[in-house]
């Protein structure tokens, strides 16, 4: 599966990429795939009788245009690049680590409860930090099974991470309900950290700085994946995996702690969507980010440059759909419509250009054989 | 704990629920085995659920025949399957991105479609008669509980069986197998790969789509969006766990319809636990077992890959 589905050879794999220019051109290639989703819904707006650029200007305008809409979208950008980065670790080492909503609650339920009380016995910085590592520790310690599991057995990480995930969700929920459980409020959820305590924003700006740390996660990412032994291993081995073995990798030491390192990026950004946003967790609280990302991710190439945008895209239209369909009276899971159409418009022009590459390459090889076939006829 | 607990109504109460909630598990579980023997990993099934309950409860709403909306619902879920038909069989994209797309799209566009047709009133369908089997039904507890159930439940469990021997006994159950385990065999032998594909993805639709409309006009009775509730995924887990053996899936869907259900019939007999406890005990059944028993998953080997004639 993997290395036909990453479209990617060995020597792709192992060449360094120029990051502005491969990462631009996968933007450019990409944007049309989000015009005619944008266009396609459009039409369904307009079949359900809703003014499709009423629509989309109110997406835009309190998504992006307006200052306080754009701060939004960059708040809900924080977790999304994190978790972001935590897919695109394991999708590079050909694992499908589709459990990130569970490793997500998982680790938002253990900061969230474990918050009020640790602010409240040491200095709120410290506590911020102890948090966050926390959050990661927990996402890395829920991919242990599934990857030693893969590692060792070879069993297949999309059952037992999926499996993982129900098991991390319901566990969150049991632990809100159970230990964590606040007496201040009247639904299930943890202790409130009180609003002062939470991350600190940027200067003259209400967005915390978790934006910060997600870019520099990615930063980071990208730099492993790119510049060090240990990148070059994990995409030797999502690449293809045999040949990971007799290249002498250690298989089983790079699953299991690319998968960690996976889960922990995921759990930190839960860790920075409750210490940004929240300060509490609520029972049955789902953002779902998961399985979108899994997808963008996934399209962007795992390139951490495509990713970027492609993700800020979608914290728009997260944030500005939100207010576009309240005002046009549509539920807001016409947002899931609209990124289920993107995706397929996507899959759909990719199919369109390695077509075209395949076709054009046939055209120049019949072209050559005219030639020399003609050549043998005047020369011969 | 008091023996007396339990009763014959817990465990009447228990049956009926690991039925209600176990037979779209064990549909769309049957319909994601199909497809994976032919090598196609239906990440979407519960998409395809989702639209096959919409379009099963509006159907069956505006005739007033559960028939005529259990078949809305098959056909509902053979349409939503044509896309990883066209887009993974034809064309050879990724699965799993296009099975998240369908999950997505049709999340979307059931909830939409629901809010734009039912934003003001509620219909609710009328209770599906039951028919209890004679002879069978006499039988304590079990009889009144699982020998008096609506038509469709027997034929569904007469699916059991019907997929096993579809799939191991006849030629085109064979040729969906060979096209997960060895398409280029398949291949070789004159048979096209992309229309054995193309038939086990419609079959998944159809199963997974009754599983969805079951949920809507039997189990509910009413279309609420997101109504699944992640079932189409445990299907997944449960047809991956039940290597391509319909009995098995079966014990799979019972272990989890169980589980779904025996917090509601535990409160009848006025036990509260968590059901977020419950849920979790066939997970951790699943886990610990294939963490001491580890094996090969025994997944087809050309599970998620696509099929380009020539290539190898």
């Amino acid at each position: 599966m993997n290395d036909i589905a990453n479209g990617v050879t060995l020597t792709d794999a192992v060449r360094v990429p120029s990051v502005w220019e491969r990462g631009g051109k996968t933007f450019w290639r990409s944007a049309a795939p989000v015009v005619y989703g944008l266009l396609a819904g459009g039409v369904l707006l307009l079949l359900l009788g809703k003014n499709p650029a009423a629509f989309y200007w109110t997406t835009l305008e309190s998504g992006l245009l307006t200052w306080s809409g754009l701060m939004q979208t960059i708040i809900r950008l924080a977790p999304l690049l994190l978790m972001s980065a935590g897919f695109i670790v394991a999708f590079q080492a050909g694992l499908w680590n589709i459990g990130g909503d569970g490793q997500f609650l998982l680790a938002a339920a253990m900061v969230g409860g474990l918050g009020a009380y640790m602010m409240g016995v040491m200095p709120s910085v410290i506590a911020l930090v102890l948090l966050c590592i926390i959050g990661f520790v927990v996402g890395a310690a829920w991919t242990v099974v599934p990857s030693v599991l893969k590692a060792y057995y070879g069993m297949n990480e999309i059952i037992t991470s999926l499996m993982m995930a129900y098991l991390g969700i319901n566990l969150a929920n049991l632990l809100i309900k159970g230990p964590f459980l606040t007496d201040q409020a009247y639904v299930p959820q943890t202790n409130v950290i009180p609003f002062n305590f939470l991350m600190p924003y940027l200067p003259g700006t209400r967005i915390h700085v978790g934006i910060i740390i997600a870019l520099v996660v990615l930063a980071v990412v990208h730099y492993i994946q790119t510049r060090t032994g240990y990148g070059l291993r994990l995409r030797v081995l999502g690449a293809n995996p045999k040949a990971a073995v007799h290249a002498g990798i250690s298989v089983k030491r790079d699953i299991i702690t690319s998968f960690a390192l996976s889960g922990g990026l995921i759990g930190l950004a839960a860790a920075v969507e409750i210490l940004g946003v929240w300060g509490y967790v609520r029972a049955d609280w789902n953002p779902a980010f998961g399985m979108t990302l899994f997808a963008i991710v996934f399209l962007a190439g795992l390139d951490v440059m495509v990713v970027i945008p492609f993700v800020f895209f979608f914290a728009v239209i997260q944030i500005g759909g939100h207010e576009a369909a309240r005002q046009a009276g549509l539920p807001n899971d016409f947002l899931l419509l609209l990124v289920g159409l993107i995706l397929f418009f996507m899959v759909l022009t990719e199919w369109a250009r390695i077509r075209n590459r395949f076709s054009r390459r046939r055209r120049k090889q019949q072209a050559q054989a005219g030639a020399q076939a003609e050549d043998v006829v005047t020369n011969g | 704990m008091d023996s007396s607990v339990f009763t014959t109504d817990f465990f009447a109460a228990l049956i009926t629920g690991a039925i209600l909630a176990g037979m779209p598990l064990l549909l769309a579980a049957l319909g994601e085995t199909i497809s994976e023997q032919a090598g196609l990993l239906d990440i979407g099934l519960e998409g395809t659920m989702l639209l096959g309950a919409y379009m099963g409860f509006v159907v069956a709403n505006s005739t007033g025949s559960s028939w005529i909306g259990f078949l809305a619902a098959i056909v509902a879920g053979m349409a939503v399957n044509m896309l990883m038909v066209v887009f993974c069989v034809y064309m050879g994209r990724d699965q799993i991105v296009v099975g998240i797309a369908i999950l997505l799209a049709m999340e979307g566009l059931t909830s939409l479609l629901h809010a734009a047709q039912f934003g003001e009133s509620y219909p609710r369908l009328d209770a599906v008669p039951s028919y209890a089997i004679p002879g069978l039904s006499k039988i304590p507890v079990l009889g009144p509980s699982a020998f008096t159930q609506p038509l469709i439940v027997y034929i569904m469990f007469a699916l059991i069986f019907l997929v096993g021997w579809f799939l191991y006994k006849t030629n085109l159950g064979l040729n969906i197998r060979a096209a997960g385990w060895k398409p280029v065999a398949l291949d070789n032998a004159g048979v096209d790969v992309l229309r054995i594909r193309t038939i086990a993805s419609l079959m998944t639709g159809a199963l997974a789509g009754l599983g969805g409309g079951y949920m809507a006009i039997i189990t509910a009775g009413i279309f609420v969006p997101f109504m699944t509730g992640g079932l189409g995924f445990i299907a997944i887990v449960i047809a991956m766990l039940g290597r391509g053996r319909p009995v098995w899936v079966f014990v799979g869907s019972l272990l989890f319809g169980i589980a779904l259900s025996i917090a509601t019939a535990l409160q009848l007999v006025g036990i509260n636990i968590s059901t977020d406890v419950v849920q979790m005990l066939p997970f951790v059944t699943v886990m610990i077992a294939l963490a001491l028993f580890a094996r090969r998953s025994y997944l087809p080997a050309a599970l998620a890959t696509p099929f380009v004639r020539g290539q190898r």
